[in-house]
């Protein structure tokens, strides 16, 4: 059979399960968008612009726990996405994005809307291809997804110049990948877990600490019954909220920067310490030196980099997190069957778990609500309440990720969706639709600032033309509000081009795009706003007019130990 | 703290753009490389790069891990603390003034090395040994006034019973 390279790349995409593409065409890839329009199994979401394909296709590989694909065209098409590309390595998400080159005998040319893509993305994909052979095309992009997906997942960007996918070639189904430099580690070595159930059994203050590690592999199931087993509590990194359910008295809250105070003080004073799937990011561990200093570490992650990198671990485990976890509890409960006094935790679980309530019930997150000027903060209370905590959220970055990661409580796993290494402005709205194209049964709502709302708001038109709808809940303080904080109480409150006064009607904004649009400025109507606009249909902005200077606490100043906070 | 000298030998693909991964992850990550040497192997496909870099020791393990981590990186064999046989190749350009002729003529036999252009001012000598042979005999040449010196990186391979 005969396929031209267009087509062998639409069967592949389709032969790894994936029913959705993001994408914008250009020249190099119009033979390519000629035939996704001569088909109807796999959909394609025209965005408005390439890093808003990239963001989409970034949830919706998290919401649906699969590989995100993005299609763009060359040159400019191509550099439009590596923020959304160098998001994905950061946080570890699984895509490959089909770039457009130009043709073959042009590369090095400097041709028009031509960019060494490959060259570029190389330090911020987990791999990457320049396709010279469309005999190679299909074993390419067979490997591309294996890589995306498999050990530590990450993007992987193939970039396809104009010649290759147009001609026609025999297609022959590419064999199973077997890479001789590429072999990941999922199985754990069992001597050291048999290691980590002695030392949860010796320990008085263990803490667990999950990361997106636990999301990514899937193991929340894992964490949650190692922590009911042995009576731990759970603390998450940003990107390891809804590994453990946030409901449950054994939840401390998020770590870090602005973690809750029972969590950093936890992290403080725990002697031992089992982290999954994390790699001890500055905003998780502030000071290095003061880190939890009385722990004893244990570390699992699939990716032998992480471990050591930043901080040293006494009980280092390369592998799979769930396998991992899963292989404590069998240990334990084999041991416990032998000896089922020793590994009854409850009783002696009480003194630490005393302690912690005590933090938590002294030093809780807090805010007050006036009757004038709504807090940010109760807005998201209310979303959860409202939602029952069912939604999908996504975030833009700054105060509204914090507090959306605070106050909203995740108890499943895949419904918190931010870019949490890079840190990316403009991430919560494209992901929104990439999510909601993913699970078009679940709520999704954007909690997003005036200031990244508008960074990439043009995704509007994507949502409104494609009838994915999503709920976008702007909490507007008129500020880029994170970094004001930080000007607020390190730089003597000089506001340098921090303020958003200048900003559009958000409501005429969303119904100039075709949405609904709401605002809501007084405390007292916080609750029937946020109710209306999730039921309406169709996408909707919610925008709430809130406090100017509310800050996010609690605040670890840079560089500080995590157990050092500022309160208020 | 105290920074060692490291000799890696790393087997690779064959394929365009290694070269720069590995370069950019060095200099991605702040790593130093002191000195680099690619050719391809008895195995088609596949190169071998030798490297010396010089760090901590605590970083040389985040190098390995970090080299080992790229998709077309096969191995890695830090040789360091084994047993291994290094060279490296050198070409001297050398004034031969008519009354340094002779010691440099000296110097060339007892370092068992070549020259390989004769002019009428000047030597080019050939030294292929380890980098101790190699400071040693730029060391004694030195005062005669070098002009220039092209040198490769090291290359090395473990011995048949590779452990110290």
């Amino acid at each position: 059979m005969k396929l031209t390279g267009a087509q062998i790349l639409i069967k592949m995409i389709k032969a790894e399960g994936v029913d959705t593409i993001f994408g914008y065409p250009g020249g190099a890839v119009i033979d390519i968008y000629d035939a996704l329009e001569k088909q109807h199994d796999l959909r394609h979401i025209l965005v408005r612009h390439e890093q808003g394909a990239v963001h989409a296709a970034d949830a919706y590989a998290r919401a649906n726990k699969s590989v995100g694909v993005a299609l763009v065209t060359s040159g400019p098409g191509a550099t439009n996405t590596v923020t959304g590309i160098a998001s994905a390595h950061l946080d570890s998400i699984p895509l490959v994005v089909f770039t457009g080159q130009v043709p073959t005998g042009l590369i090095g040319n400097d041709a028009f809307q031509e960019v060494d893509i490959v060259g570029i993305t190389r330090p911020c994909t987990k791999h990457n291809y320049l396709v010279k052979n469309v005999d190679k095309l299909a074993s390419t992009i067979k490997e591309a997804f294996h890589l995306a997906k498999s050990g530590r997942p990450g993007p992987v960007l193939i970039d396809l110049p104009k010649d290759i996918v147009g001609t026609p070639v025999e297609f022959i189904e590419p064999k199973e990948v077997s890479l001789k430099s590429y072999k990941p580690n999922y199985k754990p070595n069992k001597k050291q877990l048999s290691k980590v159930v002695d030392l949860i059994k010796q320990a008085e203050r263990p803490v667990i600490f999950a990361g997106g590690g636990v999301i990514l592999s899937q193991a929340s199931e894992e964490v949650t019954r190692l922590a009911k087993t042995a009576d731990i509590p759970v603390t998450a990194s940003l990107m390891g909220l809804g590994a453990f359910p946030g409901s449950d008295p054994l939840w401390l809250g998020m770590l870090g920067m602005h973690g809750t105070y029972r969590a950093n003080m936890s992290i403080g004073h725990c002697d031992l310490m089992i982290a999954a799937g994390v790699r001890f990011d500055d905003r998780v561990t502030g000071n290095i030196e003061k880190f939890a200093p009385s722990a004893k570490i244990v570390q699992i992650d699939i990716d032998p980099t992480s471990i050591h990198k930043n901080i040293e671990v006494q009980c280092p485990i390369v592998g799979d997190c769930k396998t991992a976890l899963a292989g404590i509890l069998q240990l334990m409960k084999t041991k416990s069957s032998e000896n089922p006094e020793s590994y009854d935790f409850k009783g002696n679980r009480k003194k630490w778990l005393d302690q912690i309530q005590e933090w938590k019930d002294t030093t809780p997150l807090k805010y007050e609500q006036g009757s004038e000027v709504i807090k940010p903060q109760f807005v998201i209370e209310k979303l959860y309440e409202l939602t029952k905590g069912e939604a999908i959220i996504t975030t833009e970055v700054g105060q509204n990720q914090m507090w959306a990661a605070q106050y909203y409580h995740f108890d499943k796993p895949n419904h918190f969706i931010t870019s949490g290494g890079l840190g990316v402005m403009g991430f919560g709205l494209p992901a929104a639709i990439g999510a909601k194209a993913a699970c078009p049964d679940k709520l999704v709502v954007d909690v997003a600032g005036d200031g990244s709302i508008q960074m990439n708001i043009q995704e509007l038109m994507t949502a409104i033309e494609s009838k994915i709808d999503v709920k976008i809940v702007i909490l507007n303080n008129r500020y880029l509000g994170m970094v004001r904080q930080w000007q607020e109480l390190f730089y003597e409150k000089v506001y340098s081009s921090t303020s958003m006064e200048n900003a559009p009607d958000f409501v005429k904004l969303a119904q100039a795009y075709g949405a609904k649009g709401l605002r809501c400025t007084r405390p007292g109507d916080v609750e029937s706003v946020l109710s209306e606009g999730l039921k309406m249909d169709g996408t909707v902005i919610m925008e709430f007019v809130v406090d100017k200077e509310e800050s996010v606490y609690p605040m670890v100043p840079a560089g500080g130990a995590i157990t050092e906070m500022l309160l208020v | 703290m105290k920074t060692n000298n490291y000799l890696l030998s790393i087997l690779v693909d064959d394929e365009p753009g290694v070269l720069s991964r590995i370069a950019g992850l060095f200099s991605g990550r702040g790593f130093n490389i002191d000195s680099l040497s690619v050719a391809s192997t008895a195995e088609p496909d596949v190169s071998r790069i030798t490297m010396v870099t010089k760090c901590e020791p605590q970083i040389i393990e985040q190098i390995k891990k970090q080299l080992h981590k790229l998709i077309n990186v096969i191995t890695v064999n830090d040789l360091t603390d084994k047993r291994y046989v290094q060279r490296q190749l050198a070409l001297i350009k050398i004034n031969a003034k008519p009354e340094k002729k002779a010691d440099i003529l000296r110097i060339v036999d007892i370092f068992r090395c070549k020259i390989v252009d004769v002019g009428l001012s000047h030597y080019t000598i050939e030294v292929s040994g380890d980098s101790e042979k190699h400071d040693a005999i730029i060391a004694l040449l030195n005062p005669m006034g070098i002009i220039e010196i092209a040198s490769t990186g090291s290359i090395a391979l473990a011995r048949e019973n590779g452990k110290k």
